[in-house]
């Protein structure tokens, strides 16, 4: 009997996405770009984090018929965003045929208490935190992939580093603890007591964690590999810098060669204008996105 | 002979580290090959799953593809699953993308649909018998010719070929605990 939708299955297409970088793209055309520079998947979108943060308003699930033309566009996996909490944006995407959901603090929340109950899902979802407790919550809610929130669309790497060092300053207190502190623990990090006894076993997140939010350079991305993340999103960085198919694909190559230097020197080399980026002090707590999800 | 055997995994992108787990627990060394001269280590290669298009054009871009065009005909053992398995195939249907094209086999990508369709299931492997096999995004053989020789089938589409120093699974049997499959690549060493 084939099993389809089991656990292994979701959690299995993010290890094989491992070591790979998740670009944004808009069109048809940006996503063939992202193709042949090497993405391991691309993430369908109506706008690209940065424009959605200078255009205000509410931000929504995008308009199946762009989703659809990237799907047809290129062979790798297509993932797509639903707002947090918004189960119809998400029945809507799995009938799609869309290989992975966003639940994603980009788009506006759709709830201010729940997340979408992913394990009602075939199709496997990746959500965000900024710690492990939000990391765990997630997971016990059905997430078969974790990534960073950062801040997104800032091209700042700042906020995605801070989100990488807690969880995994907090993975080893988890994996330090003797057994009978641990449901204290879990109550503390606020995440469900089963995953935290995996986690103090692992010596890491059970299912695979990529870094997202405010990745620019191929630096940006070999800083986020040695940090501990196994695969990059980019968000923003890739097309609004000024050679898109050059950026994409070096940091397709600083991605795979995070810990040599000499590759990392070579493929920095003449990539034009990055992203403008933003400071994130100059963004009002309230608009931060990364401060979404419950 | 197990013991001092070293495997090299492709670690460009993909299920790389699954595999080298996988190789550790089976008792044989393991080196992550990135570089060149990475293959003059080992005395067999993994490519894992993961993106065919994404690993090929590393491939191309770090001088690896003609080198491990070299090491597989002077007869190094080299087994690939899922997308290393169609970066070995001959003949890949509707894509001309880069590919090693090691193996007398023409492979469907994605044959068997999107995410939404990837299962597990048992499957029937002739000289190992029953193993729980994986498939993701998974793609499968149409045809194989000359040396190739059909190893499973999963509901009449090939999912498993040997050829000589050459093999080839459509499924993961490194996200399984079940170590057959790895049992049996390293006894081609």
């Amino acid at each position: 009997m084939a099993e389809k939708g089991s656990l292994k299955v979701k959690t299995g297409l993010a290890q094989m996405l491992k070591g790979g970088v998740i670009m944004d793209v808009t069109t048809a055309e940006q996503a063939k770009i992202a193709e042949t520079a090497g993405a391991c998947a691309v993430m369908a979108l109506e706008r690209v984090p940065a424009d959605i943060r200078a255009a205000g308003g509410i931000a929504r699930m995008a308009d199946p018929t762009v989703i659809m033309q990237i799907m047809e566009a290129v062979t790798i996996p297509v993932m797509a965003k639903c707002r947090i909490g918004h189960f119809v944006e998400a029945q809507i995407l799995q009938s799609l045929g869309i290989d992975y959901i966003d639940e994603s603090e980009v788009l506006t929340p759709a709830d201010d208490k729940y997340h979408v109950n992913k394990n009602d899902f075939t199709v496997p979802f990746v959500c965000g935190a900024r710690n492990l407790g939000e990391a765990l919550r997630r997971i016990g809610e059905g997430a078969a992939m974790i990534r960073t929130k950062g801040e997104p669309g800032t091209g700042n790497v700042v906020e995605a580093v801070r989100h990488i060092r807690q969880v995994n300053d907090e993975i080893r207190w988890i994996s330090n603890l003797p057994k009978d502190e641990l449901m204290t623990a879990a109550k503390e990090l606020q995440a469900p007591y089963e995953l935290v006894l995996q986690v103090a076993e692992l010596k890491r997140l059970p299912v695979v964690n990529f870094a997202a939010g405010g990745i620019a350079t191929p630096a940006d991305a070999a800083l986020m590999m040695q940090l501990g993340c196994d695969g990059i999103f980019v968000g923003s960085g890739i097309f609004k810098s000024g050679d898109p198919a050059k950026r994409a694909q070096s940091i397709v190559a600083a991605t795979t060669y995070y810990n040599d230097p000499r590759v990392l020197a070579e493929v920095s080399r003449d990539l034009g204008e990055p992203m403008v980026g933003i400071d994130i002090s100059t963004i009002r707590p309230e608009e931060r996105m990364q401060e979404r999800g419950w | 002979m197990a013991g001092k055997t070293t495997v090299g995994v492709l670690a460009m992108q993909g299920a790389f580290i699954e595999h080298e787990q996988a190789i550790k627990s089976c008792g044989a060394n393991c080196l992550q090959v990135r570089r060149a001269q990475d293959l003059q280590e080992i005395d067999a290669l993994i490519i894992p799953g993961g993106e065919s298009t994404t690993m090929g054009k590393l491939l191309k871009q770090f001088n690896l593809l003609d080198e491990i065009k070299f090491q597989a005909e002077q007869g190094m053992p080299i087994w690939g699953t899922c997308a290393g398995m169609i970066l070995m195939a001959k003949e890949i249907v509707d894509s001309n993308q880069i590919r090693l094209g090691l193996m007398n086999i023409e492979i469907k990508r994605n044959a068997y649909g999107r995410q939404v369709d990837s299962f597990e299931t048992d499957l029937e492997v002739k000289g190992i018998g029953t193993t729980r096999a994986v498939f993701i995004r998974a793609p499968y053989v149409q045809k194989v010719w000359g040396d190739a020789q059909v190893l499973a089938s999963y509901e009449d589409k090939i999912v498993m070929v040997r050829e000589n120093n050459m093999l080839a699974t459509a499924f993961h049997p490194e996200l399984t605990r079940q170590k057959e499959i790895q049992e049996y690549f390293l006894q081609m060493i």
